[in-house]
């Protein structure tokens, strides 16, 4: 989490030394005040103050479009930061419930608009199961997962699964908080 | 069968090639353990016993160091620490506990018994014994007294290398053992594992994950060796029979897969031929086949094939998941655990896929592990509040018992040759470590200390 922080900050001066670089060559520096740099970014450091603006409709940060996000950043970035969001399971459990249909529904739409975009789904377990048994409850977790996926029109050849049981553990905490964010199918960009 | 993209590509084969070029030393080749050299037991035919049905007490003093040189002197002190030890981890002798007879003094020679003393004592037997600095290391005598007959009971002579004087005092102590009880001892025997006590990273992630490599040690948790050096996932190894080989699931190639490792040639073997994901593969009891699990078929079933990935049978057949198989000791029957009834239980069913009954009545119940004979017992692990204890199920009575209680979480055990111990997982002393314990739940002794260890397996 804090190297996360500190990767998106980082990310965040290079982006700023490059827009003030950009902006140096193109024309005299304007007294204006720093647009959002990137979307969902909660450790920005606050804009510097500007003249009062005439439009008083609240601020929303747009979300960069996705075409760029994916363009641009490498896979380990995009892996950092996933448009595809991770699903989770009810203990002992690899059904996939309706909020999670709905969850797996949104992965589908950002695969089906990168169509070259292809994925391994991890199966992870929390430790209120055993490590052999785990094996195979991640896999019908990761399997389930692309199942569904598949059903929604994505090839099963660019879905692979593998199981890690619940040998890498998200949250390495010992309660029901910890365990139910281990419990889950995680989404891996493998080629984008 | 890879859809990774280019630069994925490039570093599996990166990873490959890495494996490839240290193929010759992996696994990191080991000597195969140095059998002493024996010569003729000088008196046989006489077993020790307590006074008056009372059980065997034994005494084991410092073993007299006939040459002065350190190597000597040294492998005289861990001798006889290391041969109480071995004798007191069976049970089968009343160990007298070392300290109380630092002030005997150490007999002149091998000859000169102080009986009086070691009767006093009230020890029945003592093993006297002498190292001597030889041509090519050590020669290590070591001879089991009957103190009240006041006559040598049983004789034995070493000689070989000075590296492991260990090993001379575990050989001693499994003759004694046969000799004495007619009782197949551990103390040569050896537990290989899972760890993650390099913490080295997983390359190609993300998140900080650290491998997990097999290692190997002796019984007691002495002389600890690396064998996979891939950097990768490497879990659930277990001993071929002859115990040259480790079967285990590797992460290798990205996916669980079975590899096989010869660890005195230094060579691997690939069963599966990358068929399907493949993982938690055993052994049959004489070594030809292998059982396992795989999705080979769309979900998690048990298969058995030759050692060589040849005769695959699969030998489950549900939607839900099977996992985790055991063979029986004459490896006519196999038990497995399996979700068919809505939670994992145990089941045993013949390997010619007939006779299949489940046999545990547990919330949960995983890696059950058959006993070796005499005992009709099958070992596993079961849901017990957050956690897991370890239970025994005895097949022919249907009852169970409890070996351990909430102390942590126990796992995956696994039986010792003789069936009287069992190496299992614990959390008890904080991160995951390798104990061992008796089937009765007594004598429990912690065997790792360093990493976070887990899944044991004990070779014959």
């Amino acid at each position: 989490m804090r190297r996360e922080a500190k990767a998106l900050l980082v990310l965040v001066l290079l982006l700023t030394v490059v827009v003030a670089a950009c902006k140096g060559k193109a024309k005299p520096p304007v007294a204006r005040p720093m647009p959002p740099p990137m979307a969902g970014s909660g450790t920005n450091p606050p804009p510097p103050p500007g003249p009062p603006q005439p439009v008083s409709e609240p601020v929303v940060v747009p979300p960069m479009p996705a075409e760029d996000t994916i363009g641009t950043k490498s896979l380990d970035d995009l892996n950092r930061d996933s448009p595809l969001r991770p699903l989770f399971f009810p203990l002992d459990s690899s059904d996939v419930s309706s909020e999670g249909q709905q969850l797996l529904q949104a992965n589908a739409a950002v695969l089906k608009k990168y169509p070259t975009m292809q994925i391994t789904i991890e199966g992870h377990c929390d430790e209120r199961g055993t490590a052999e048994y785990n094996l195979a409850l991640g896999e019908r977790r990761a399997l389930a997962a692309k199942n569904y996926l598949v059903s929604l029109g994505i090839a099963a050849d660019k879905v692979k699964t593998v199981s890690y049981g619940k040998e890498f553990p998200f949250d390495a905490g010992h309660d029901e908080s910890a365990w139910s964010k281990n419990r889950r199918a995680h989404f891996v960009i493998t080629a984008k | 069968m890879n859809h990774y993209p280019l630069r994925w590509k490039l570093l599996g084969a990166a990873v490959v090639a890495a494996t490839a070029v240290v193929a010759g030393q992996q696994p990191a080749p080991q000597q195969p353990p140095p059998q002493p050299q024996q010569q003729q037991p000088t008196t046989v035919g006489v077993t020790l016993t307590g006074e008056g049905g009372a059980q065997t007490r034994l005494a084991v003093p410092d073993l007299l160091a006939l040459s002065n040189d350190r190597e000597t002197t040294e492998a005289a002190r861990i001798i006889g620490e290391v041969l109480w030890e071995d004798l007191n981890f069976e049970r089968e002798f009343y160990m007298i506990p070392r300290d109380t007879y630092k002030s005997i003094p150490p007999a002149s020679s091998i000859d000169a018994v102080p009986y009086d003393r070691w009767r006093e004592l009230g020890a029945d037997g003592v093993v006297i014994g002498t190292v001597q600095k030889a041509a090519t290391g050590v020669r290590v005598e070591l001879r089991l007294y009957n103190v009240r007959a006041r006559q040598q009971v049983y004789g034995r002579e070493y000689t070989g290398s000075a590296a492991n004087p260990r090993l001379y005092a575990h050989t001693m102590s499994d003759e004694l053992h046969d000799s004495q009880r007619k009782l197949r001892g551990v103390a040569r025997t050896k537990l290989t594992f899972s760890s993650d006590r390099n913490r080295e990273a997983v390359v190609n992630t993300i998140e900080k994950r650290d491998v997990k490599e097999v290692y190997v040690t002796d019984y007691d948790g002495a002389n600890p060796r690396r064998i996979t050096i891939n950097r990768a996932l490497n879990v659930f190894p277990t001993w071929s029979p002859d115990g040259r080989s480790i079967v285990y699931t590797s992460y290798r190639t990205g996916v669980p897969d079975i590899l096989i490792s010869n660890i005195y040639a230094g060579t691997m073997e690939t069963p599966t031929k990358g068929a399907g994901q493949n993982w938690l593969p055993v052994f049959s009891p004489d070594g030809t086949r292998i059982a396992f699990t795989s999705n080979r078929d769309g979900n998690p079933e048990i298969y058995v094939m030759n050692r060589d990935g040849s005769d695959l049978r699969r030998l489950t057949n549900n939607p839900e998941i099977d996992s985790t198989p055991t063979w029986s000791p004459a490896g006519t029957q196999i038990a497995f655990a399996s979700g068919r009834s809505g939670t994992p239980q145990i089941y045993v069913v013949g390997v010619d896929g007939a006779g299949l009954r489940r046999v545990s009545q547990e919330s949960y119940a995983d890696r059950p592990t058959w006993s070796p004979a005499p005992y009709n017992e099958i070992a596993f692990s079961a849901r017990s509040g957050p956690g897991f204890d370890i239970k025994i199920l005895n097949i022919g009575t249907g009852e169970t018992r409890q070996i351990t209680f909430g102390e942590g979480t126990n796992e995956s055990p696994a039986w010792s040759a003789n069936g009287r111990h069992m190496a299992f997982m614990s959390t008890r002393a904080g991160r995951s470590q390798i104990f061992t314990v008796d089937r009765d739940g007594k004598n429990i002794r912690q065997i790792t200390k360093d990493g976070n260890n887990q899944t044991p397996n004990w070779s014959q």
